[in-house]
């Protein structure tokens, strides 16, 4: 299923290198990570009547294969609660150079972690988890693991992170689902092994998790370049 | 690839003698281990003659035994033809001493070289090295016999990428009291590289931990690395150079750049249960310890002090390193103090660091170090013995030995390293407890025997 799945995402993503948020949130989601409802829309139209049926405030962002990293161009907009900003967020990315529509989800709550992978020269496949936000940003709290993981390396993972008091309910709050975690980093685990040879890194950033679920809330996948022997 | 004519030969051909300077690396080999190592040399040059009244032989088959090792210190041109006729010969194995490869951009010669050994499965080390030394066995390093720095034989094997590292820690392991088993200067690894000396050296019979010098891995090699360490029963320990990048590394939060060279290489080797030594300070004392204990254990040290200060600034060392220091239960603080002499009963901390004062005798840290020995609640026992007070006897590091050869809890000492302390020393370290001459080296060597789990 990923197999296939993966090969037409990949043969239409080559010539810019790596795959856009919808194929890769895509392809997450046929792993068996948990992603929220979105569409790519393509006119206002489209935008407007899939924020209806999953209902207001909604998350648009920009999708172009120019736009690796949407906050360069302010390509990401949260909390937009009316068909009107809803249109005006899709006017402006339209005019961004290769446009190929707007992705239009339900916006998602829980503490921020960032969950990745890299193909190290010297070890492959290699498994990244960290706080997210300024937790990476600033304190750098991440954990790293070779790939495959196992259940215990999860665990681990976890106690190796600063921010782990977040995790399990600072001040009264509820624990996130660590057990929904570690299905999310043994499934993602899973794909990376099956990616290998075709991928140089994936970043989900950011994974929101609740006491309910951990869900992918973006996804990019740079696929190797063909032309270096790294 | 059979290894064993490396580490095991008999006899040992030196090829690149000079018959006119003895400090031509080759005279430098073939010397010493002629005249001071049971293995059999013999020295080649094509121009024949003599060199010490022995025969040199124009080429490795004219020498009329069979040759196990190949010691090859010529002009690096020359090495792909002598390793031929290495092989045609049926020498066993070889150490190209020689340098002139990669390290200088000769990859064309270096591939040659590797091509004729792969196709003979003719095992060889380098080039650009020193070899291979082995206590009381042989030497193949080109520095003159009185300007080393030799260390007792021992259990500990070294297989470096660096000669001079490896060099400058045998001074190091003889300063600390580290036993030697086998040490290798791999230079260029061309062929033989370090998974091929884990897999030897994990069924080495005089081999109880193995350590690495690394400098850097080849493509996935790592990760063949770490797989293959995961079932060595040994204790591996890795230094690793070039833990910080040439350039300013960019502020980011990708993946890519958040899981660098050192990040992976690090989460890698820790999640395979091997130890890094961040520094030659952590690397001596992890070997000392672990070639005394090889069993993995907690993180709850018990310390035993004659000094409230030492037992302090050991608290934060341990802090630092990830071990804990867990307060004692009040029945076993009572049996503690019970036992203790009059001359410290009153003043003694019974706590965690357990205090015995300067007023502590022989008789008070051997009762204490019995009575924490007994407790599954502390995994190691850190003493800390000030040599100069006047209940301490130079008997107490035996009698510490005794109590850990008794219950086999490990412990680690601090003593003061200087010749006038050599018998208490001694005392610990012949009968199998490691002592450091710093604090900070007792609580390395603690932290290394959790083998670092993460």
């Amino acid at each position: 299923m990923i197999d296939e799945n993966f090969g037409d995402i990949l043969s239409k993503s080559k010539a810019w290198g790596w795959i856009l948020e919808p194929d890769a949130k895509q392809l997450m989601h046929t792993a068996g990570l948990t992603i929220p409802r979105f569409l790519c829309a393509k006119t206002t139209e489209e935008a407007c009547d899939f924020a209806h049926t999953i209902g207001y405030p909604v998350v648009a962002k920009i999708v172009s294969p120019t736009v690796m990293h949407k906050s360069d161009v302010h390509g990401v907009e949260v909390g937009i609660d009316t068909d009107e900003k809803l249109m005006k967020a899709f006017d402006r990315f339209s005019t961004i150079e290769q446009f190929h529509g707007m992705l239009v989800e339900e916006m998602i709550h829980g503490i921020e972690l960032i969950i990745g992978a890299t193909i190290d020269y010297q070890f492959g496949p290699m498994i990244l988890m960290g706080m997210g936000g300024t937790g990476v940003e600033i304190y750098g709290d991440v954990s790293l693991r070779m790939a495959p993981l196992v259940e215990n390396d999860v665990e681990s993972m976890v106690q190796g992170l600063k921010g782990r008091p977040l995790l399990e309910g600072y001040r009264g709050a509820d624990s996130i689902n660590f057990g929904e975690l570690t299905r999310l980093l043994m499934c993602f685990s899973d794909l990376v092994m099956k990616l290998e040879v075709s991928i140089d890194s994936i970043d989900l950033n950011p994974v929101f998790c609740t006491s309910d679920s951990c869900t992918v809330a973006d996804a990019r996948i740079v696929l190797k370049n063909p032309d270096s022997h790294h | 690839m059979n290894l064993h004519p490396l580490f095991k030969p008999k006899t040992m051909a030196v090829i690149g003698v000079s018959l006119v300077n003895d400090l031509q690396p080759a005279n430098v080999i073939f010397n010493k281990n002629n005249n001071r190592y049971p293995v059999q040399a013999y020295p080649i040059n094509p121009k024949g003659g003599l060199l010490h009244d022995e025969i040199v032989y124009g080429r490795v088959s004219e020498v009329p035994e069979k040759i196990d090792f190949a010691v090859i210190a010529t002009r690096a041109e020359l090495v792909p033809d002598i390793v031929t006729d290495c092989i045609e010969t049926g020498v066993g194995s070889a150490a190209v001493i020689s340098g002139g490869f990669s390290e200088i951009g000769r990859h064309d010669l270096q591939d040659r070289l590797v091509s004729i050994a792969r196709d003979a499965d003719f095992p060889f080390i380098g080039p650009n090295c020193l070899g291979v030394y082995i206590p009381a066995h042989m030497d193949t390093f080109f520095l003159p016999i009185e300007r080393m720095v030799f260390p007792s034989a021992g259990n500990v094997s070294f297989v470096s990428q660096s000669g001079g590292i490896l060099v400058d820690q045998m001074i190091k392991f003889k300063e600390e009291g580290v036993g030697l088993a086998k040490a290798v200067s791999i230079g260029n690894k061309a062929l033989i590289r370090e998974i091929d000396f884990l897999a030897y050296l994990a069924d080495d019979p005089q081999t109880k931990v193995i350590v690495f010098y690394i400098e850097g891995f080849g493509e996935d090699e790592g990760r063949n690395f770490v797989q293959a360490a995961h079932t060595c029963p040994k204790p591996i320990i890795v230094l690793k150079s070039g833990k910080t990048p040439a350039g300013g590394k960019a502020v980011s939060s990708h993946t890519a750049s958040l899981a660098g060279d050192y990040e992976s290489f690090f989460a890698a080797l820790s999640q395979h249960g091997i130890v890094i030594a961040h520094n030659e300070l952590e690397l001596v004392a992890f070997c000392e310890a672990l070639s005394s204990y090889q069993k993995p254990i907690g993180t709850n040290i018990g310390i035993v002090t004659g000094s409230g200060g030492h037992g302090a600034l050991a608290v934060d060392a341990c802090y630092y390193n990830g071990l804990t220091v867990p307060s004692l239960h009040s029945d076993l603080q009572n049996e503690i103090r019970d036992n203790l002499s009059p001359s410290s009963r009153d003043i003694a901390s019974t706590g965690n660091p357990i205090d015995l004062t300067g007023s502590g005798i022989d008789d008070d840290f051997v009762s204490t170090t019995r009575l924490l020995s007994t407790r599954d609640d502390i995994d190691c026992i850190m003493v800390l013995l000030l040599p100069y007070l006047p209940g301490i006897s130079t008997d107490l590091g035996a009698r510490l030995s005794a109590v850990y050869q008794q219950y086999g809890k490990p412990i680690v000492a601090y003593v003061p390293h200087v010749e006038k302390y050599q018998m208490l020393i001694e005392g610990f370290e012949f009968n199998g407890v490691p002592v450091s001459p710093s604090i900070e080296g007792t609580v390395f060597m603690a932290k290394s025997l959790r083998r670092n789990k993460l």
